[in-house]
């Protein structure tokens, strides 16, 4: 990797992170309504996964999306729009935080039910295999979606049917209050996975060149045409899970030690000290982050929601 | 003009489609290699090949978020599901993803994807094996529900839903297999919406659907040595209904029985009984009237479950009531 392609990540990161404090603010200003579930943290993850995606490459995952969708080359205004429900927004204010979804990036949604897009991961192999096209899916999840039964029917599918899905499990450890070792017998994510036959890889989530590593071999197996492949990406969400949860069930000390380990100044650290580069530059990428998300919460306040006339549109084709 | 059952009608309307459309899958539990397991997927994989046509495991909730995300990326899935029963295990998919995905992305997708399910009662099956659950689906919106009576309307409808852009569930009726009807050459897909009269009458409005359109039938045999002319209606879709073909019919005999094999609470028939009162008031001379399976999971014993499915007897019964109300 050279510097412009590391700085590229850090502004991908960067971009996500502040995105995900703007939506807090204007959550708390009543700009944004109903459930709102922030990415903080886990950027390294998002950015990590899909480094070495193709454009045609689908992504899937749950409701904590705005970073999938931003780091896919989504748009910040029509992301803050959609979130403020307004027709300008990527889903015409139809969706809403859990539900972005773009065609033109080929991200395909944004789900509320935990592992509800686990098959939905396997139809879309499914295709690939029949149209013989090369791409992959990437399709992310929680640990807690790995208790629900639809998600251990979509790995047994994928796995039988030879499948192009990269599963990748964001192990934050909880699952809104409940942790891992009070909801899973079998803690391991990965080791669940291998049961079905899949290499599974695990991966340090907090650090940006560790999570694209592995995923680039995990990638790489998937489209050889071998079958899907498992990364538990070990990370921490440094918000409760929504706007709502003051995540009282973690202690501070905790918090503090995943503080430590903030994916964003460590990569920034990486770069200045692997190829030599001075603050300006991250300064400027602050700034222009900075910028596009200033015009991105414009766009979202000019805008409005569609008239109540149009409720009936897009229920059918 | 040909006379073939209702399972070779379905088998037809499958093999037409998947010729005419190579983005047109069947899948599901034992339709590939067994041929299904009420052989309704006979010749398929042969003709067509694994890759078009393939077994699953038992997985419903699965084998419906595939064909989800197939038709998002941009193939015509035809799962099945072995009966309408094991439906409520994929109910999360049909109708918290399937039904509501193009709404909610703000219409970015079309979900061209047509479940088969085989349902109702009547072989003693026992409770779990024995459901007709049309209403689940008939109540939520983003879904289209059909449910063919004869042959003809079978492999016509399966036709029509394939070529849908829309999710459309497609029940059929275990006990209709082996029916045999007429089935006219290159018959062309149906619309859907659209109810059928079997029968003209005068003097009473017998709406049914499914195997109940068969009782409805016998019932105004039954009716007429008795000089009641009833008008029979097979409904053939269930959302959308055709409402203004009954609401017509209505206005025209003044009387309405509606026939289901499904308990009455929030029945279809309660949904006919809503729209008549809405649209037809004025015209009826009678409360429109509901023959209905018995309000009971179905058990296992033969005559006991007979009793808890209408019977052209029931229906005759309820005419005469209406009549003489």
């Amino acid at each position: 990797m050279n510097k412009r392609e590391a700085l590229k990540a850090y502004y991908l990161m960067r971009l996500a992170r502040s995105f995900e404090s703007r939506a807090a603010e204007q959550y708390t200003k009543g700009r944004i309504g109903g459930f709102c579930h922030l990415y903080s943290g886990e950027e390294a993850v998002a950015v990590g996964a899909t480094w070495h995606l193709q454009a045609e490459d689908y992504v899937i995952g749950a409701y904590r999306d705005h970073g999938y969708y931003l780091v896919r080359g989504g748009d910040p205004k029509k992301c803050m729009a959609e979130l403020f429900g307004h027709q300008e927004g990527c889903c015409k204010g139809k969706g809403g935080s859990m539900h972005m979804f773009d065609r033109d990036i080929n991200f395909l949604g944004g789900y509320a039910i935990v592992a509800g897009m686990c098959p939905i991961a396997v139809g879309l192999g499914v295709a690939i295999r029949l149209k013989e096209e090369k791409r992959v899916v990437l399709c992310f999840f929680g640990d807690g979606a790995t208790n629900q039964g639809v998600y251990h029917e979509a790995l047994n599918m994928a796995a039988l049917y030879r499948l192009p899905v990269v599963w990748v499990c964001e192990n934050n450890f909880y699952a809104i209050g409940t942790s891992v070792t009070r909801s899973s017998a079998e803690a391991s994510m990965a080791k669940k996975a291998a049961a079905y036959k899949m290499p599974h890889f695990t991966a340090d989530g907090m650090d940006f060149f560790r999570m694209q590593s592995v995923a680039e071999r995990a990638i790489a197996h998937a489209r050889s045409g071998k079958g899907p492949a498992f990364i538990e990406a070990v990370c921490y969400r440094y918000r409760g899970h929504s706007m709502s949860d003051p995540a009282t069930y973690r202690t501070k000390e905790e918090v503090e030690f995943w503080k430590s380990r903030d994916p964003l100044p460590n990569l920034r650290a990486q770069i200045q000290h692997d190829f030599e580069t001075g603050d300006e530059e991250f300064d400027e990428i602050d700034e222009r982050v900075r910028k596009e998300l200033d015009e991105a919460v414009k766009f979202a306040e000019q805008g409005s929601e569609l008239p109540p006339d149009r409720r009936y549109d897009d229920v059918y084709a | 003009m040909p006379k073939m059952s209702y399972r070779d009608a379905i088998n037809q309307a499958l093999h037409e489609e998947m010729e005419r459309d190579e983005t047109v899958i069947v899948f599901g539990e034992d339709v590939a290699q067994y041929e299904g397991s009420f052989k309704v997927t006979r010749g398929l994989l042969q003709k067509f090949g694994p890759r078009r046509v393939f077994d699953t495991p038992i997985s419903e909730a699965a084998i419906v978020g595939t064909a989800t995300g197939a038709a998002m990326a941009g193939l015509r899935p035809v799962p099945e599901l072995m009966t309408v029963n094991f439906a409520y295990l994929a109910m999360d998919q049909i109708c918290n993803h399937l039904a509501v995905m193009r709404y909610m992305f703000g219409g970015q997708c079309t979900f061209p994807v047509t479940i088969r399910m085989p349902g109702g009662g009547g072989h003693q099956l026992g409770s779990q094996h024995s459901h007709s659950l049309e209403v689940h689906f008939v109540h939520t919106p983003g879904l289209k529900v059909v449910y063919p009576a004869w042959p003809e309307d079978a492999k016509a409808l399966l036709k029509a839903s394939i070529r849908d852009d829309n999710p459309v569930i497609f029940l059929e009726h275990e006990g209709l297999y082996n029916f045999e009807g007429e089935v006219p050459d290159g018959i062309e897909a149906a619309r859907i919406g659209e109810a059928k009269v079997l029968r003209p009458g005068k003097d009473a409005s017998i709406v049914a659907y499914g195997a109940m359109a068969h009782v409805a039938l016998e019932a105004a045999a039954l009716l007429a040595k008795e000089k009641i002319d009833a008008e029979v209606i097979d409904l053939r879709s269930l959302r959308p209904w055709d409402k203004q073909a009954v609401a017509e019919s209505v206005a025209r005999t003044h009387h309405a029985v509606i026939v289901e094999e499904c308990p009455p609470m929030c029945g279809i028939a309660a949904e006919v009984a809503a729209t008549l009162a809405e649209m037809v008031f004025d015209e009826l001379d009678s409360p429109p009237a509901r023959v209905s399976g018995a309000d009971v999971p179905l058990p296992y014993a033969r005559e006991l479950e007979q009793a808890c499915i209408p019977h052209a007897g029931n229906v005759v019964e309820a005419v005469r009531r209406s009549l003489n109300a």
